[in-house]
């Protein structure tokens, strides 16, 4: 039920492997506490790669849209790849596929931020 | 096709509550017939309506309890029951509104009926019920009877 997060470094893109639940609880935390931990770093150029994360719930998705907008704010960029099935379909249902910027491929997404 | 069940349960106002709610519906709802996209969504749905009466509705209180029922037959029926002190749906500002999408709460309700035929609102003496239906189609029904 846990999720797990780990952080590498590729050009100055920092990607956050995020695996498990994004839910209430637990998921939320663990994403909210990475995401401030990189800004309060200086690291606002965040990738989220969530290739393992079988599932999300509302309160996963607010935890996803707060990234974005406090990245956003501090003058950063947040990207989310490789998104299942069911994490795209639930972003297509609530319209924020089009407010994120996805991508499926982990170079042209790092090439994706600007320089 | 199975005979109509009915089933309760007297839940704590935690998360666990919440999870295990979860995990009930989808085996409740394979038993019924229903596939596993579908199991989805309606787990889903409950998980919604358990995080709104655990978070929204008793606050966490660990004297408020929630009860949950299941009844299926034709359809799957799950009413979820807080103690809290009640919400008005139509209050609750449209998630998909330009203005609306990017606050980080409001999606709950919008999900349930997302995923489920009917979605109704009861003001209780004390607390809020939410029922949940969802219909199985005729390929459902096959696979129920398949099962049996």
């Amino acid at each position: 039920m846990s999720m797990k997060a780990s952080t590498r470094q590729v050009d100055g893109v920092t990607i956050v492997d995020l695996s498990g639940r994004i839910t209430l609880g637990e998921g939320s935390v663990v994403l909210r506490d990475t995401v401030k931990d990189l800004l309060g770093k200086g690291q606002k150029k965040i990738l989220l790669n969530l290739g393992d994360v079988s599932y999300i719930d509302s309160s996963g998705i607010g935890e996803l849209v707060s990234a974005f907008t406090s990245v956003r704010n501090q003058g950063g960029e947040l990207k989310l790849l490789h998104l299942t099935k069911k994490v795209h379909d639930l972003l297509q249902i609530t319209k924020l596929y089009t407010v994120f910027d996805v991508k499926d491929d982990e170079a042209a997404a790092i090439g994706a931020f600007s320089k | 096709m199975t005979a109509p069940q009915r089933v309760s349960y007297r839940l704590e106002s935690t998360l666990e509550s919440v999870n295990k709610a979860e995990e009930m519906t989808d085996q409740i709802a394979s038993q019924a017939g229903f596939d596993e996209d579908t199991r989805g969504g309606i787990a889903m749905a409950v998980r919604e309506g358990m995080i709104n009466a655990v978070l929204h509705g008793n606050a966490y209180d660990p004297a408020k309890r929630v009860n949950l029922t299941f009844e299926t037959g034709k359809e799957l029926i799950v009413t979820i029951a807080d103690e809290g002190k009640g919400f008005v749906p139509e209050e609750v500002p449209d998630p998909l509104a330009p203005e609306n999408l990017l606050k980080e709460s409001g999606r709950g309700i919008f999900l349930m009926r997302t995923f489920m035929d009917e979605v109704r609102f009861r003001k209780l003496n004390s607390g809020t019920e939410i029922t949940l239906i969802k219909r199985l189609q005729n390929n459902d029904l096959g696979r129920q009877e398949a099962s049996t």
